[in-house]
């Protein structure tokens, strides 16, 4: 009997050879999720090279600036990539931005809490905002798009409402002198690599300004950031066990849950990356401006998911990488700054902003038929 | 020590004042493949969901290798070494066969805090396990939504088997498949027991049943009709008790009737 089947199946895969077509790399490359979003990229960076090209954008100074644009909004587009792909949405990063905010403000302006306690306390709030949202869709079993709306609302009313009760205003300033000699702000707040730039600024390489200093003085913190979160997220979807729960949460909540995949944990630690990647965000804007303002973060989490669609990932979850959005992130960026050099009216961003989504969900949709189609 | 590796002695179980099992035994050697029939409503998936430890049996006891067993969880049931296949098969079209086969018990190297997945050996035994049952897997990194209805059936085998079952619970493992389809799976279903492997079988195909099971225990509005090993009943025999049986031959009568008045006129 087994001897009669071997042949007869070493014979059918024989045949499956034959009616197998070779598959190209071009295909192989076509089959990964961030393929658009990094062929949008270099589309954008052509399409600015030849508009704006002799305008600047493309000093060491302008792109620093449309990098340091691209790496906020990467930072939270790559918690929202990673929570898509776990099959769930935060609808209240934008919100969690400006709740961070007034948590690392108002304790260290008015409480006279030191700042490094304050951003502390700012992330163990995110962790706590985070684990809600998560228990609460993991619990009732709601789509999360309900019950981050609702957190949308909550939080942002708790901000308005927090800062004017004490003190009288939305917005909270002073954090500037706090940041010297602080223990943990210079992670939010330094610029790296300076003497990159004062060495390529001696050389005549870069703008420098009528002191002779260079115009672009560092790596803001954002890029760094940016860079080092996607490298880790990357790392965890595509090298870990916990990286391989996340798809399959997202890809078949019942099935993963019948392997043994703990889905309800997998999601709850999602949901407080995001609040975690908000703060992060939070944080590095609080500490540049010098200030809190409660409606910091409006929106944003709506440009998080789009860069996070651009990126390859399906709404539907299941599909998608950190490294996709994290091109969704600089393609937006881009073009939110270089429309600046052109003279496009920058009105014309959001129309951008919109066809640009659309575009990837028709391209993303085609893709998952693809590649769930049978033979 | 009995000959058995598993059996299910008088199972019963009720939902409220429905009765969805009534003392239901069924009892298995290594190496033998039974196959477990009903019709539509027989009390089939309440039967698997018992077996598997989804349900709590309301009356009955569960044996494995001699010891009385009671499950809490899903998870013991796979613990004591009853792997079950679902109908739809916990896999994930969008991923990759290696990620499907490992998922949610990936191998792992490195150190702690940092270990991570590792992807090559799972990748090495994911394209062994599926080479031994003829499915050439060139690239297990292809995502099995590519893969026919039959091979994803044999990848959910494979995988209950190469995490440690003794006892295959499987759930209507050729109701979607076409003829070619369905008799690579059963072939590969029989080739598991031959290796010894107590394998259930649950469908209401006979057609699919007769060839590859054993014995076969017959399930109608949650009784169980009798387990008749398969030199002791044939095939049309089988077909009438599945309570199907019947209304056929009144079908038939009905339809011999028609015709009659149909000549007639």
């Amino acid at each position: 009997m087994s001897l009669k089947s071997k042949s007869i199946s070493s014979k059918s895969s024989l045949n499956e050879d034959e009616r197998l077509k070779k598959i190209s790399p071009l295909r192989v490359l076509l089959n990964r999720p961030e393929l658009g979003a990094l062929g949008g990229s270099i589309l954008v960076f052509i399409f600015f090279g030849i508009v704006a090209g002799d305008t600047g954008m493309f000093s060491a100074y302008g792109m620093l600036n449309f990098l340091d644009v691209s790496a906020n909004l990467g930072i939270i587009a790559i918690a929202a990539a990673m929570l898509m792909i776990g099959g769930e949405f935060d609808l209240s990063i934008g919100s969690m931005i400006g709740f961070a905010g007034i948590c690392i403000a108002i304790p260290a302006i008015y409480w006279g809490w030191p700042l490094w306690m304050s951003i502390v306390f700012a992330f163990a709030m995110a962790v706590l905002v985070g684990y809600f949202n998560g228990i609460m869709v993991v619990k009732t079993g709601l789509p999360s798009f309900i019950v981050t709306l609702a957190m949308l609302f909550i939080l942002r009313g708790l901000t308005l409402a927090i800062t004017r009760l004490i003190t009288g205003r939305t917005q909270v300033p002073g954090l500037r002198v706090l940041i010297e000699d602080d223990p943990l702000a210079w992670l939010f707040a330094t610029d790296t690599f300076k003497w990159l730039f004062t060495w390529l600024g001696s050389l005549n390489l870069i703008e420098l300004r009528t002191d002779g200093t260079p115009l672009a003085t560092g790596i803001p913190p954002s890029v760094i950031w940016f860079i080092a979160l996607t490298l880790f997220a990357t790392w965890i979807l595509m090298k870990t066990r916990y990286g391989n729960w996340i798809f399959a949460s997202g890809g078949d909540k019942v099935g993963a849950t019948n392997v043994g995949v703990p889905v309800g944990r997998v999601k709850i630690s999602l949901f407080i990356g995001t609040a975690v990647a908000s703060t992060i965000f939070a944080c590095i804007q609080v500490l540049d401006a010098g200030s809190a303002d409660t409606m910091r973060g409006t929106l944003k989490e709506l440009e998080a998911i789009a860069a996070a669609v651009v990126g390859g990932c399906l709404l539907t979850g299941g599909y998608g990488s950190a490294i996709g959005a994290a091109f969704g992130a600089i393609i937006f960026g881009t073009v939110s700054m270089g429309i600046f050099y052109t003279d496009v009216d920058t009105d014309w961003f959001k129309v951008f902003l919109g066809a640009m989504m659309l575009i990837a969900v028709v391209f993303n949709n085609y893709i998952r038929k693809k590649v769930t189609e049978s033979k | 020590m009995s000959d058995y590796l598993v059996q299910f002695n008088n199972i019963s179980k009720f939902f409220g004042k429905v009765i969805a099992l009534k003392d239901v035994t069924m009892r298995l050697k290594k190496g033998e493949i039974m196959c477990l029939l009903g019709d539509n409503g027989a009390g089939k998936s309440t039967l698997i969901k018992t077996l598997a430890g989804v349900h709590k049996p309301d009356e009955g006891e569960i044996i494995f290798e001699d010891n009385k067993i009671v499950f809490d969880s899903p998870k013991d049931a796979l613990d004591i070494g009853i792997g079950t296949v679902y109908q739809d098969l916990a896999l994930v079209p969008l991923m990759s066969v290696t990620r499907n086969f490992f998922m949610g018990r990936e191998p792992q190297k490195g150190i702690p805090f940092f270990k991570t997945f590792d992807v090559d050996k799972a990748n090495k035994i994911a394209a062994d396990r599926m080479g031994q049952i003829g499915i050439d897997v060139r690239d297990p990194s292809q995502a099995v939504g590519t893969m026919s209805g039959g091979e994803r059936q044999c990848l959910a085998i494979s995988r209950a088997i190469y995490f440690g079952a003794k006892v295959l619970v499987l759930d209507e493992p050729t109701s979607a498949l076409g003829v070619h389809q369905a008799s690579m799976v059963l072939k590969y279903i029989v080739k598991a027991a031959s290796e010894g492997l107590a394998v259930i079988l649950i469908t209401h195909n006979v057609h699919h049943a007769y060839p590859v099971g054993n014995s076969f225990t017959v399930l109608n509005r949650g009784k169980s009709m009798g387990t008749f090993q398969k030199k002791d009943i044939s095939r049309e025999k089988l077909l009438s008790m599945m309570a199907g049986g019947e209304e056929l031959d009144k079908l038939e009568v009905e339809l011999q009737e028609m015709d009659r008045i149909h000549n007639k006129n």
